[in-house]
């Protein structure tokens, strides 16, 4: 094996210098280390963080691919070229090779701009700050294309990865010390830096933001509306997709988080691999159907109008909650983070159901911006070393009263 | 009566190389090694000196804190060599064996003494070596009190020598031991489940038997389900093997330093057991029908999770019972983090698919399988963890060195060995072990 030795030999080299953890961050990718155990347990399990990682890249890519189909799918049906689904998952208006190309185009340069420009400032903090190249960013590369709306400029994406990862993770100490999930600090680095663009009903559809401008310029077309789902309820219109159009994904929102049935698949292969958290996830979903059967509840008793803003909201079906937005996406895939999540069992049981409780809280009445997912995580994020606390309190007060007990 | 204990979070590590049921005299040794090192934190004051003739049984050095504490020669012999490290730090004593074998006469013991009388003896013959305290796990102190004397003799750590063999025909010795010991305190014993040990069958113990994944053997374990440790109180713990030792001190005035251990571990061709000395050269085993000359493998006196790496050229140390030979992992592996991974142990399902074959045995090498990272994923130490403490923040708060929270959550009550799942199952490579032993140190440096 030349390829073996010779990097082997390239890793001597650089060994103790200012390079290594740029280089090993290459090597590491191509051969798992020839280190061997020192001083404690002889034998080690097969995982290693990478492989974590990576089971969770690899719960998101039906997402991915998912949303480009879908991204090309809104386009086309806004301006006219195709008819809406109406064969359920595998319709072919759906997964056409037309439909894919224009995702595929749209979302390759997220990627790149996502991965290039954060994977390239953990390399300089790795060789500033003389540490190996952490993974984390593996995931969050691959979750920030996937829960931004599709037609955002490159440039204010660039400047909010670059924010995201300096102050959302490296600032701490890097992978496992950051207390607000990097993805969502992206996100929310954008939706308060340059909220008309992000809060307004034209990034959603590739191409409507284009449309308008030819229609400021003169066009006779026809405007594309790219509201999403939840933008037309806070507005109290009348809803025109089905049930099950929200469930497979065929709505517009952002790139990943339409589909709730490849979202659950993904979810349950985190599940069953071990690698995601059931407890988060399950408390999660109890927490926003509690909290929206609350307010279904609130309509039912008449305490709310159909004149109210908050009508359209409050009276979608509890359970509806979950296939609309960002909200399946963001419990199963950002709420379990394990680096900002509750780390504690108990803990997590109450991290989730607040996140649930709290999103749909949000969701209905913020106003401004009809999502509530990516705030209520970010809110837990900061609460969790709290809820911590009180779960190993007590076990600590386990601890001291039965001291209490014997010297007594 | 007996009662049960049964634990559920833990992991059996399941590897290839299992001892055979057989015993062999092991080569008599030419050099003994006696390492101060195995006793953690005790600083030795050397009585022989290079050139000193000692007979079996003989003091070799005390601990500098108690005069009265002794270390003794395993063998009669010459004391060829005093191996020292930096600030000469007393690395090994190393003792050539005589031919014909002397022993010391310590005189037999008085059963019916008081505790006092034994405690006395103990620390002049060499054997208060063998009990250890929690907290800390080191040697006991000399004036300690324990609250109860905790004995595993369910060893349950992966190619572990099972202590219901090597235990066999030793019951007067086991007796004595304990009727001693119980002296002291309440002396709680656990067993297999389904063993036929001598253990259960002594008088004045309180019997356990437990089942479980490992480290249900643990005496950790055991001390958590049935007296953790407060802080002020101390409990003891031997190991079962050393009782043996202990008990025909006190019956026949000879400290017989003689063990059975098991050879174990995927790289020994013929893996068994063999009946051989404290401090005996490990190349006194291994080579014949064992592990080949010169290939590159790990020679471990202990088990694969919490035994020290020593090399062919090694000793056997003061306290084990298991020599493992596992091959080294020094190579690179291919694409190692994505692929698919059939051969190694895993307790997650991340395309590794040991789930799938739960009874099979596995060839471990000792390769990191890995980079160390900071800590990251949450919740899976507690799998494997059963003792009522919290692993994840006891072993940050060792790493940010805060006494306080280190006492809160549980430090008077945790061993090293007690972290090996969960640094075996590590996902960020973090020393688990190393990281709550110098927790422990610290605790002694600035609690006492």
């Amino acid at each position: 094996m030349g390829l073996k030795q010779n990097l082997h030999a390239l890793r001597e080299k650089y060994r103790g210098t200012k390079m290594a953890p740029a280089f090993n961050a290459l090597h590491t990718f191509l051969y798992t280390p020839n280190d061997t155990a020192k001083g404690g347990t002889h034998i080690k399990a097969a995982d290693d963080l990478k492989r974590t990682m990576n089971t969770v890249i690899m719960a998101l890519i039906p997402c991915l691919i998912f949303g480009m189909f879908n991204t090309g799918y809104q386009h086309n049906l806004a301006i006219g070229e195709i008819q809406a689904v109406t064969n359920g998952f595998l319709s072919g208006e759906f997964w056409s090779l037309a439909n894919f190309s224009v995702g595929f185009w749209q979302i390759l340069p997220l990627i790149i701009i996502s991965y290039g420009v954060g994977l390239g400032i953990e390399f300089l903090f790795a060789v500033i700050k003389g540490h190996e190249v952490e993974e984390g960013y593996l995931v969050t590369g691959m979750l920030v294309p996937l829960i931004v709306p599709v037609d955002i400029p490159l440039w204010m994406l660039t400047v909010a990865v670059i924010f995201g990862v300096v102050i959302g993770k490296e600032v701490f100490g890097g992978t496992g010390m950051n207390i607000l999930n990097p993805a969502l600090t992206i996100r929310a680095f954008l939706f308060f830096a340059y909220p008309t663009w992000m809060s307004g009903d034209k990034v959603w559809v590739h191409g409507a933001v284009e449309r308008t401008k030819e229609i400021a310029n003169g066009s006779t077309a026809d405007a594309i509306s790219g509201e999403t789902i939840l933008g037309t309820l806070a507005q109290n219109q009348e809803l025109s997709y089905s049930v099950s159009d929200m469930f497979f994904g065929f709505i517009p929102g952002s790139i990943g988080e339409t589909s709730t049935f490849l979202i659950l698949l993904g979810g349950l292969f985190l599940i069953f691999t071990k690698i995601g958290s059931w407890r988060i996830m399950l408390s999660s979903v109890l927490g926003a159907l509690v909290m929206g059967f609350i307010f279904n509840m609130v309509v039912d008793a008449g305490w709310i109008s159909n004149t109210s803003k908050f009508y359209g909201l409050m009276s979608t079906e509890f359970w509806h909650h979950l296939l609309i937005g960002g909200m399946a996406f963001g419990i199963v895939y950002m709420a379990t983070d394990p680096v900002t999540a509750a780390q504690t069992n108990k803990g997590k049981w109450i991290y989730g159901f607040l996140i649930g409780f709290i999103s749909i809280m949000i969701r209905v009445f913020n106003p401004a911006y009809p999502e509530g997912v990516m705030l209520a995580i970010l809110l837990m994020n900061v609460f969790a070393p709290t809820i911590d606390h009180y779960v190993v309190q007590g076990n600590v007060k386990r601890r001291l009263k039965r001291a209490k007990i014997k010297t007594a | 009566m007996s009662k049960d204990i049964r634990i559920k979070k833990g992991l059996d590590i399941k590897l290839v190389g299992e001892a055979e049921k057989a015993v062999e005299n092991a080569v008599v040794s030419n050099f003994y090694s006696i390492r101060p090192e195995d006793f953690h934190s005790i600083i030795p004051k050397l009585v022989a000196k290079e050139g000193t003739r000692v007979k079996a049984g003989e003091t070799l050095f005390y601990n500098k804190d108690n005069e009265a504490m002794k270390f003794v020669s395993p063998v009669s012999g010459e004391i060829t060599e005093v191996q020292r490290g930096p600030r000469r730090r007393i690395d090994a004593l190393k003792i050539t064996a005589d031919k014909v074998q002397e022993h010391v006469d310590h005189g037999k013991f008085d059963l019916g003494a008081d505790a006092e009388k034994l405690r006395a003896h103990l620390l002049a013959t060499g054997c208060w070596a063998f009990i250890k305290q929690r907290p800390y796990d080191v040697v006991a102190k000399a004036d300690s009190t324990p609250k109860g004397i905790f004995i595993s003799g369910y060893a349950s750590a992966p190619l572990s020598a099972d202590l219901d063999f090597t235990l066999k025909g030793k019951e007067a010795e086991l007796q004595a031991a304990i009727t001693a010991l119980s002296k002291f305190a309440k002396v709680h014993v656990s067993v297999g489940k389904d063993s036929d040990s001598p253990l259960a069958k002594m008088q004045n113990i309180e019997l356990y038997k437990v089942s479980g994944p490992h480290p249900s053997g643990n005496v950790g374990t055991l001390i958590n389900k049935v007296s953790p440790v407060n802080k002020g109180e101390t409990v003891w713990t031997v190991n079962a093997q050393d009782l043996v030792i202990i008990g025909e001190l006190l019956l026949t005035g000879k400290f017989n330093a003689e063990r059975v251990i098991a050879l174990s571990g995927s790289a020994v061709k013929k893996p068994r057991y063999f009946r051989t000395l404290i401090g005996s050269e490990i190349s006194t085993m291994v080579y014949d029908n064992g592990v080949e000359r010169g290939a590159n493998n790990r020679f471990i006196s202990g088990n694969v999770l919490s035994g020290k790496q020593v090399g062919p050229d090694g000793f056997l140390d003061y306290y084990s019972n298991v020599v493992t030979v596992i091959p080294e992992g020094d190579d690179y592996d291919f694409f190692g983090w994505n692929k698919p991974i059939f051969d190694k142990v895993s307790n997650s399902r991340a395309l590794t698919f040991s789930w799938l074959t739960p009874n099979k045995k596995y060839d471990l090498n000792t390769n990191m399988n890995g980079e160390h990272r900071n800590f990251v994923l949450t919740g899976k130490y507690e799998e494997v963890f059963p003792l009522d403490i919290y692993p994840l923040q006891i072993l940050k708060s060792c790493l940010y060195k805060d006494l306080d929270e280190m006492e809160a959550l549980g430090m008077y009550e945790v061993a090293p060995e007690d972290f090996a799942l969960t640094e075996f199952i590590c996902v960020s490579k973090q020393p688990h072990q190393q990281i709550i032993r110098e927790g422990l140190d610290l605790m002694i440096k600035e609690i006492g």
